[in-house]
């Protein structure tokens, strides 16, 4: 068993998936002999051949809307979207079609399909390349929407995603592809794509967080912890559905909540947990609720992104904001 | 100086004239009499069930509904193009089809009446509901054909949309794929040439819709639309051409919408009401009882009888229909994913409890 990076471990979910189920399919831009961008699919043409990964020409809704095809026709097609900003047009076929062919069929027809997509920013990336869209996939009925913190939930939970028999957006961080080390085994284990995964324990706040703002929040934790405050961190994973309970518990626990996205502050994801923690836990909160956020502008080039991008510090002084009330 | 690179035509079929006259000699596939007086059976059964739909939904019965009123020679002929398991994928305006190809007209009827199990079909198992976001369906075929392709199952998807979905890059992109992998799908676009309000000089400034395969490096041709015959051997023969392996087509079948775009719209807005005057006599069930009669093949009788048994079927379906007690509410949640989420689970409670 080896370390390795959250891109190796994508690529390593999705051999096994491949190797467990003929019925999986790699398809997207550049994904068969370069490999994907990001090297997501590196080796996946040669060891499993053409019939199984292949390039498509360079249209989403086409990936997108192909993907709907070959699913419902029994395949479990694995699409990749090449950047955050370029899976627009694949919402219409997400939210007009994958989504709801189980219902519109009552059964008939079902839809076992996986987008996979960049999402994220903080890798000095080109216009377009940094988007967190995350919400407005969460916001289609339907939909599973998962999003991997570390090379071995992102094994995990892609594995899952594959298996499951319903569509799934599958967000990989940017930031994150290759940035932390660890040891995955590649069991074929798959991680729950219901469950909120506790990081850390604590007992003065939780703190939220998915994809790449999962690092900043253990890292905030660990300046909590210097001033003697407790930080309990949830990587949520699965936005959609959400698991409440595990969120809930700790807020009743902790009595403080902050949230934390890259993606914009207003409609992001953190303003449905807020509201869950609002209507099911307002009695135990000490402290209003804290969103540490994307601002609701266009995401900056490179030169000055990291002033957009939420990060340990902001999540930190939200954390100590909630402590001043006792 | 300055060469030709590439040079391209589009044909036109058409083996039967608006007065049922026939041009030319008939192909193979549609000489048998038996051929022609089934298609006509089930032009008159598709326009019996619309006129029904049409009279449900006016008398507060059915939800909105799109006739198909002068199309249907599209529906049929294409389906009658079909084998059994290849696979439909359909417009909202293709009822025609459907029928043929097995679903009920109770299942329309329910479907048109806001009830999911209707696109339930309990024949035509593997093929699509009807697609309302216009052209979107197009790329679902190309995925259903590379199905096809990658299990070396000799079917063939046919979807089917209308002259104002040309204008979408759904289905640009889709005949782009299925030309770049060779795949058995054809295309088939009903130029019924109004999109709602928008007529087909406003769609494209293309001298034809078919043309637009060029582009994709696939056959297209036109067929005359209210000409059964023709539209069954034309879409026939790139089905065939299809399964054979040799790749995708685009057939345009140029017909004339005689109603209006749905039952929530009024044409009359938009349209002279002489232009569907001017094409009444195009349209396609006359044009082929002409023809039959013209051929000895069909006689009053013949149509006293047909008319009765379409008209018996159809208002079964319908008392069928309106008797069908509505679903369960909870299968709002039901059929939303493959296990209800917990998350889910706790709204479904709340539909069950009501207000308290």
């Amino acid at each position: 068993m080896s370390e390795i990076n959250l891109i190796q471990a994508i690529n390593l979910a999705l051999a096994r998936a491949m190797q467990e189920d003929e019925s999986v399919l790699v398809l997207g831009e550049d994904v068969g002999a370069d490999g994907g961008v990001f090297r997501a699919t590196d080796g996946l043409l040669r060891r499993f051949g053409q019939q199984r990964v292949f390039d498509t020409p360079l249209a989403e809704a086409g990936i997108a809307g192909v993907s709907v095809g070959l699913a419902i026709q029994g395949f479990r097609p694995v699409a990749e979207i090449q950047f955050s900003g370029f899976i627009y047009p694949v919402i219409d076929q997400l939210a007009n079609h994958a989504s709801r062919f189980r219902t519109r069929t009552r059964g008939r027809l079902t839809c076992p399909m996986v987008v996979r997509a960049p999402s994220g920013g903080g890798i000095r990336a080109l216009e377009h390349h940094s988007e967190s869209n995350e919400a407005m996939f969460a916001h289609i009925p339907g939909l599973r929407v998962v999003i991997p913190s570390s090379p071995r939930r992102a094994y995990g939970l892609l594995l899952a995603a594959i298996r499951d028999p319903d569509p799934v957006v599958f967000f990989e961080p940017t930031r994150l592809y290759r940035a932390a080390r660890e040891e995955v085994a590649d069991d074929g284990q798959a991680e729950p794509l219901d469950r909120c995964f506790l990081l850390r324990e604590g007992s003065d706040v939780t703190i939220l967080a998915w994809g790449g703002m999962v690092a900043e929040a253990l890292a905030a934790a660990e300046t909590l912890a210097s001033q003697s405050v407790g930080a309990e961190i949830i990587d949520v994973a699965t936005l959609k559905p959400l698991d409440a309970d595990t969120i809930l518990a700790s807020v009743k626990k902790t009595g403080r909540c902050v949230i934390a996205h890259e993606a914009p502050l207003t409609g992001g994801f953190g303003g449905e947990i807020a509201a869950r923690v609002a209507e099911n836990a307002l009695l135990s909160l000490l402290a209003p609720i804290e969103r540490v956020a994307g601002f609701d502008t266009v995401i900056p080039l490179p030169r000055l992104e990291q002033h957009y991008f939420p990060n340990a510090d902001r999540i930190a002084a939200a954390a100590m904001r909630a402590m001043a009330y006792q | 100086m300055q060469d030709t690179v590439a040079r391209f035509e589009i044909g036109y079929t058409r083996y039967i004239d608006p007065l049922g006259k026939v041009l030319g000699e008939l192909p193979n596939g549609v000489r048998d009499p038996a051929v022609p007086r089934e298609l006509y059976r089930a032009l008159v059964r598709t326009r019996t069930f619309d006129a029904k739909a049409i009279a449900l939904q006016r008398t507060g019965r059915l939800g909105t509904y799109a006739s198909s009123l002068g199309q249907e020679a599209v529906s049929v002929g294409t389906a009658a193009a079909m084998r059994d398991n290849d696979l439909l994928l359909p417009s909202f305006r293709e009822h025609g089809a459907q029928l043929w190809r097995g679903v009920t007209p109770l299942e329309l009827f329910l479907y048109w009446g806001g009830d999911e199990r209707g696109s339930d079909f309990a024949k035509a198992r593997e093929d699509f509901p009807i697609c309302v976001p216009v052209g979107s369906h197009a790329p679902h075929a190309v995925g259903v054909a590379l199905a096809f392709k990658l299990r070396l199952a000799p079917r063939v998807a046919v979807c089917v949309f209308g002259d104002g979905a040309t204008s979408k890059g759904d289905v640009a992109e889709a005949m782009n794929f299925a030309g770049v992998w060779s795949l058995p799908v054809v295309f088939v676009i009903n130029n019924n040439q109004w999109a709602i309000s928008v007529p087909r000089n406003q769609q494209s400034a293309a001298a034809t819709l078919a043309q637009k395969a060029i582009a994709a490096g696939i056959p297209g041709s036109q067929v005359d639309g209210n000409d059964v015959l023709a539209v069954r051997i034309v879409i026939g023969d790139a089905i065939e051409r299809a399964r054979a392996g040799k790749g995708a087509s685009l057939v345009e079948a140029v017909t004339y919408r005689l109603g209006d775009h749905t039952t929530a719209d009024d044409a009359s807005r938009y349209r002279e009401d002489k232009e569907p005057t001017r094409h009444w006599p195009e349209e396609p069930v006359l044009r082929l009882r002409q023809y039959l009669a013209s051929a000895g093949w069909w006689t009053k009788t013949d149509e006293e009888h047909l008319l009765q048994e379409t008209a018996a079927e159809i208002e079964a379906a319908a008392g069928a229909y309106l008797a069908t007690p509505a679903q369960n509410p909870r299968t709002i949640f039901e059929y939303t994913f493959a296990q209800l989420p917990r998350d889910l689970a706790a709204q479904s409670a709340a539909l069950t409890a009501g207000p308290t």
